[in-house]
Parts: C-alpha cells; structure tokens; sequence
C-alpha cells in the first residue's frame, strides 16, 4: 500500500460563533478521520454546506476565526515524519504553502486581486515565494505554465474582469500548480468551465500529478469529474464522511442511503424520466439531529439511528460505511 | 407563435489591451434566438463566448453594439430600461459575488419587496419571502440575521433564486444557477424551473455548462462558440444527434458519472481566446478536424440540418434545399 502523505484523527472543525450573546456552534467538520495516500486523487463530493470547504481549510491549514480545530489533529507526512499542523508556526506554515501543500479555494476571483493585472498578482505570488536569483525563471516558467493551460500569455496584462468565469479560473489553477507542491487540494476548481476546457483543466492536473508523483485532493459537485479521474471517493453529510470506496464502488454498489440518493440523481442522456433529489431539507450544523445525521431523511431509518451515530463498518478491504444498516452488530470504528 | 422575448442580430464588441496593442472582440457577433412562453430555453457553450454578456444585455445591465431586443412585443428603447424589464429577473454564475458580505441576507429581499411595492406591512413581507424561500428549500427562519459567509455556495445561490421569486416574473434569466450546487440539489433546481414553466407559465433562459441537466430540462438549446450561435434546435436534435463538429467535441468531453465511459484521449484548446475571436471564416477551423479550405476564409451559412440551425460548411449543400 503507498504511504499516507496527509491524515486526519478524530477531527473536529466548528465555527464558533456569538449570535447576540449566545453561543452559536455550527460542527462543520464533526469527527473525520481521513487517510490520503501518496500519489493518489482522493475525490470529496457531499451535499452543498455539508462542510468541504472547512474540511478542505484545515487539511490546508487556512484557517481563520470563527473557525477553529476543537478537537483531532491534522498530520502531514513530511520528509518521512508526521508532523501535527497545530504545532507549526505561522512561518512554517508559509513555507509548506511553498513547498508542500497548494490549496486552490473556492470561488476564483477572491484570489485574484481585482484591482492588479494577472502578471502582477503572478509577481508578486513569485516574490513572496521565491528566492531573488530564480524570479526571472520562475516568470518564464509561469508564462510557459499558462500556454500548457490553453491560455495566452497576453493575458497576463489583463485585469481579472476583463476575462471571462472561464478564464479567470484557469488563472487561478495556473497560478496554485506553479511551485509543484506535493498535495494540491482543488476546491471545485473546474466549476464554471465548459466541458471541453474542464477536460483539458483535469488533463493537466492529471498530467501534473502523474509527473510529480503527488496527490491531489478534489472536492467538485461535477460527479462525472469524480468519475473520471479520481482513484478513491469519501461522501461527506453533515460534517462526516459517511462512506468511502474506491470510485467504481461508489458509483456502481454505494451502500449509504445518502450516496445512493446522490448517484441517483444523476441524469443520463437520452432519459428524460423524472428524476428525485433528496427528500427533504439538510439539517443545520448548528442544531444537528441526534444518532444518524440522516435519519431524518432517510427512507430506511430504524430505531437505533435516531439515537446513536453509527461507526465505520468496513464492507470491504476498500470500501467503508457508516450506516446501520450495514454490517450490523460490527460498529467498531473501522481503521 | 408567440414569442416572448426575441433577440435579434444582437452584437457586442469589447476593446482589450493597451493604447498601443489594442483589439477589438467581438463578444457576441450577430446572434438571434428568441424564447416561447413558458419554454425553458438553454444557451450553452464554451467558457467566455458571449453567454454571460448576452444575458447582461437581456437585463438591460449592459448596452448592445447593434442589434434589437424585443421583449413583451416592446422594443428596448436605451431610457426606458425599468418596463422593459419588467418581468424578468436573473440569478446569477457567482452566489458569492451576489452579495456583499457586509449586508444581512436578509435585507437583499427586503429592498426587492420595498422596490417593487410587493407588500404593505413587515408582515405580509416576511410571509411572502418565506413562501418563496421555501420553494427553494430554506424557510426566513434559516435566513434572518445572517450574513452571506454564514451560507455555503450552495445555500447562496438557493437563496438568490428565491429572491428572484420575489415578483414572479415571467422570465428567469439563470447564469449558471447550478455550477456550485451538488447533483441532487441541482435536480431540485431544475425540477423547481420545470415546475415553474409547467405550473405557473414561467420561461426560463438557463445559462449552463451541465449538458446533463440540460438535456433533461429544456425544450430547446442554442449552442454557443466565441460569439456564434453554431447550433440551436431541440435538445434532442443537439444534444443527441450534434451536427456541428464544435457541438460533436462539447458532445464527447462530457463528463460521464460512469467509470467505464472514462474520457479517451486528449483533447487541444485553443490556443489563445482572443486570436479564435479575431479568426477570419469558421472560428473553430483552427481545432476543427474537419476542416477544409473554404472554412479558413469564409463565414459557414446557417442552414437548416434535419430540423436545426447549424452554421457550418460542411452542411453548404442544404443552404438551397
Ligand atoms: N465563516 C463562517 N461562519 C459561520 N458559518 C460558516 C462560515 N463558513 C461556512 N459556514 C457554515 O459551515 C457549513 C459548511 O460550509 P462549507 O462552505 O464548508 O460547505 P461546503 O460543503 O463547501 O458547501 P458547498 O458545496 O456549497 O461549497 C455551512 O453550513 C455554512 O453555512
Ligand atoms: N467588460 C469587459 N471588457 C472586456 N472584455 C469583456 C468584458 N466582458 C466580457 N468580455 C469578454 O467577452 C467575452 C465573452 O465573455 P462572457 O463573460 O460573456 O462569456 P461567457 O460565455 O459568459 O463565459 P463563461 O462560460 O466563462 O461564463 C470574453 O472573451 C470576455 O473576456
Ligand atoms: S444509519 Fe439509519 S438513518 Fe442513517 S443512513 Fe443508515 S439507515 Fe439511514
Ligand atoms: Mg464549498
Ligand atoms: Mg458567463
């Protein structure tokens, strides 16, 4: 098995909050254990607000308040260690931005600073990162980058509104993908792209990968996406990963009631029958359900859902399951 | 046939660069289609062919460089922007930059109902809002007090079109409305349009890359390529049986959620963005593998293949059938 390059214990994530002077706790990441392995794209797909994002902000250690870690660390394997990302320093942690770990977040224009042309956002990315002998290369590298990405390097003297969504994003990816970090994390990072440019985002950070030998982490509502590039999916709801298989076991046998909703509701061409979401509304983070956070939606709740979470039942060497109704009678938390 | 809005060879042009290396796109170049009540109508295509500024232009939040719009049987006239609007709303690509986060969500709603008059007291204000709100799947419960970075991307851009709601309109102009949202939620947004066409005679313009979605429903698409229309007919003419080579490539890059139809080969971009926007004849005969002589030079004719508009040389015999 490869080595594990990022895990996760018993993580919590909660944006604590003070709502006119009471205590507001919205448990957007509630106990997730993950191990991603060397050289590998671990998709994350889950309902929207179930907590990918301020999954994703830990493991890239891009934190802000209210936001904070309550409880379990982040470890990242570095140069044969595991290093817990709480007791790095705000410098450390700079540096890693650099050598170890990308992290494209969601919603390219927050990066992008409206007001300064591409090239300038790129020069001054290269002066906060790199050391002054290698600038000029890294700009040559940077306008080379940009052409491997199907963009022109004229665009380089433009300002972010002047490009099209499209466009912007790819910018953005370029930008994230230059220092070649060992893991980058991709919050939906080909969102708003056509298909055809999609493909050649995904190409490349599949070629990327496949050079660097590093992992990637993907969160992308674009289930076709998971499809077709990543090796193993967790389906995250309400702030847990309720399941994680390889990809072919999560589209072709999903054993979560709340997968099998997800994997059903995608449309097919040529098949107009109606298709369903998920009955009924999410449930708050702040104000969680108790036992099964999908008890009350899901079609097949039994008693002992609504009182108790349950653990991982390991269904197979490479597909787990936190539901009752699989594997009964072996809750044990599954490693 | 009653039409309820007509775009007519609308075109727009952008100036980029430089006083010294300045060119000029054509953003949008000539493009008509028009939208039937009740019809959920899609205009897809590559990322930054024109998709967003043509809706903008619809909206009135942007002026055309020629070309007419006709909406309710009114022609826009450039000062009388507020009826010619009337009834139509927009949601848009970015549920982030929708709103600013220093402003409560729900004040968004409030000023469209003050705007609009749509209620005399706070209370018939709250109860309209919350009747919209949970067309989409929240309540003025979930809402009220909170700031948009207490919303995921998801929850934002329900939130937008519950707002878009708000006056009932009979057209919904949505950028994208469901790129940030999960697959099932996507399916309730959808569902919801297709609700809102069949039940209350809404039309809906859906701006999308999500084929998928498309295909299920809407009634008939227009596919778009560096300010062309390349392609319009029904989703069944264009989605399933795709003439143009451009609509064939969009075709095979989808994405399918199926681990044994995985994408097979590589695909080229385009080499610049501005260079396909200031190409001579077809714009696609840089990328095209069919192309031949002619198209490097001459604009294709739109032409009516079994039933849909293509623009293409390789149709040239239909243009007098
Ligand atoms: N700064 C914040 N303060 C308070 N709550 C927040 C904040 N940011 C996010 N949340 C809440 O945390 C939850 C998880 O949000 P997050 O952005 O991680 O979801 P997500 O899974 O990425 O959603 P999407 O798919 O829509 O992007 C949501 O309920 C959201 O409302
Ligand atoms: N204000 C502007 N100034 C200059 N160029 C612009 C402006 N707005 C748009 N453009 C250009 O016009 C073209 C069309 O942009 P538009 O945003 O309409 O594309 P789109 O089809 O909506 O793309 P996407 O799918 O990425 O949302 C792009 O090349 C873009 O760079
Ligand atoms: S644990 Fe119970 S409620 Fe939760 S998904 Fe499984 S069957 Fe449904
Ligand atoms: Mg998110
Ligand atoms: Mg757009």
């Amino acid at each position: 098995m490869e080595e594990i390059i990022l895990k996760t214990e018993g993580l919590k994530a909660f944006y604590v909050l003070d709502v006119y002077g009471k205590q507001k706790t919205v448990k957007a990441v509630n106990d997730v254990d993950l191990a991603i392995r060397e050289n590998e794209i671990y998709g994350i797909a889950g309902e929207s607000g179930c907590g990918k994002t301020t999954l994703l902000k830990t493991l890239a250690a891009a934190m802000e308040p209210p936001l904070r870690i309550v409880d379990g660390r982040v470890c990242y394997h570095i140069a044969g260690a595991d290093v817990d990302v709480s007791t790095l320093s705000q410098e450390e942690i700079r540096r890693l931005r650099l050598e170890y770990i990308a992290y494209v977040p969601q919603g390219s224009m927050s990066v992008l600073n409206p007001v300064a042309r591409i090239k300038d956002t790129y020069r001054d990315f290269i002066e906060s990162h790199i050391s002054t002998q290698q600038r000029d290369e890294a700009f040559l590298l940077a306008k080379e980058h940009i052409v491997e990405l199907g963009l022109p390097p004229k665009i380089l003297d433009a300002y972010p509104h002047q490009l099209s969504g499209g466009m912007r994003q790819r910018v953005t990816i370029a930008l994230a993908t230059l220092l070649k970090p060992r893991i980058i994390i991709g919050d939906e990072p080909t969102t708003a792209l056509d298909v055809v440019v999609q493909r050649g985002v995904v190409q490349l950070l599949k070629d990327v990968q496949r050079k660097l030998q590093n992992t990637i982490i993907l969160v992308t509502h674009d289930m076709g996406v998971h499809a077709n590039i990543a090796d193993r999916i967790g389906i995250m709801y309400a702030g847990k990963i309720v399941e994680e298989g390889s990809t072919d076991k999560i589209f072709g046998d999903p054993e979560h009631p709340y997968t099998q909703y997800l994997i059903n509701s995608l449309p097919k061409f040529g098949d107009k029958t109606p298709r369903e979401s998920v009955p009924g509304s999410p449930p708050s983070l702040a104000n969680l359900p108790p036992g099964c956070p999908f008890h009350p939606r899901c079609p097949h709740v039994k008693e002992i859902c609504k009182q108790e979470m349950p653990g991982f039942t390991q269904v197979e060497s490479n597909h787990k399951v936190a539901c009752w109704l699989v594997g009964e009678g072996e809750h044990g938390k599954a490693a | 046939m009653e039409k309820l809005l007509e775009v007519e060879d609308l075109t727009k042009t952008f100036t980029l660069g430089s006083v010294l290396s300045r060119v000029k796109i054509t953003a949008v170049d000539d493009i008509s289609f028009y939208i039937k009540p009740a019809e959920i109508f899609a205009l897809a295509g590559e990322s930054g062919c024109g998709k967003t500024t043509t809706a903008r232009i619809i909206m009135g939040f942007d002026h055309a460089s020629a070309g007419t719009i006709i909406h309710g049987g009114k022609k826009e006239a450039k000062n009388e922007k507020v009826w010619f609007t009337e009834g139509i709303q927009a949601i848009f690509q970015d549920p982030f930059g929708t709103f600013n986060p220093l402003r409560e969500v729900e004040r968004y709603f409030f000023e469209t109902i003050q705007n609009y008059k749509l209620a005399k007291s706070k209370q018939e204000a709250i109860a309209r809002i919350d009747a919209k709100l949970r067309l989409v799947g929240l309540t003025y419960e979930d809402l009220a007090g909170k700031y948009p970075s207490e919303f995921s991307g998801g929850q934002l851009q329900r939130i937008s079109i519950a707002r878009a709601l708000l006056t009932d309109p009979k057209l919904i102009i949505a950028d994208e409305p469901v790129s940030m949202v999960d697959a099932s939620l996507r399916m309730s947004i959808v569902n919801l349009f297709k609700k809102l066409r069949d039940e209350l005679g809404v039309s809906v313009l859906y701006i999308t890359h999500d084929l998928a979605t498309a295909y299920y429903v809407c009634d008939r698409i227009a596919i778009m390529f560096r300010g062309d229309i390349v392609e319009m007919g029904t989703v069944e003419q264009v989605l399933m049986t795709p003439k143009h080579p451009y609509t064939q490539l969009l075709r095979a890059s989808i994405p399918e959620a199926d681990t044994s139809r995985r994408w097979q080969g590589e695909i080229k971009l385009s080499d610049t963005e501005t260079d396909e926007y200031l190409r001579q004849g077809c714009r696609f005969a840089g990328r095209c593998p069919l192309v031949m002589d002619v198209c490097r030079t001459t604009t294709p004719p739109d032409v009516i293949v079994e039933g849909a508009h293509v623009s293409c040389h390789l149709y040239a015999d239909y243009a007098n059938s």
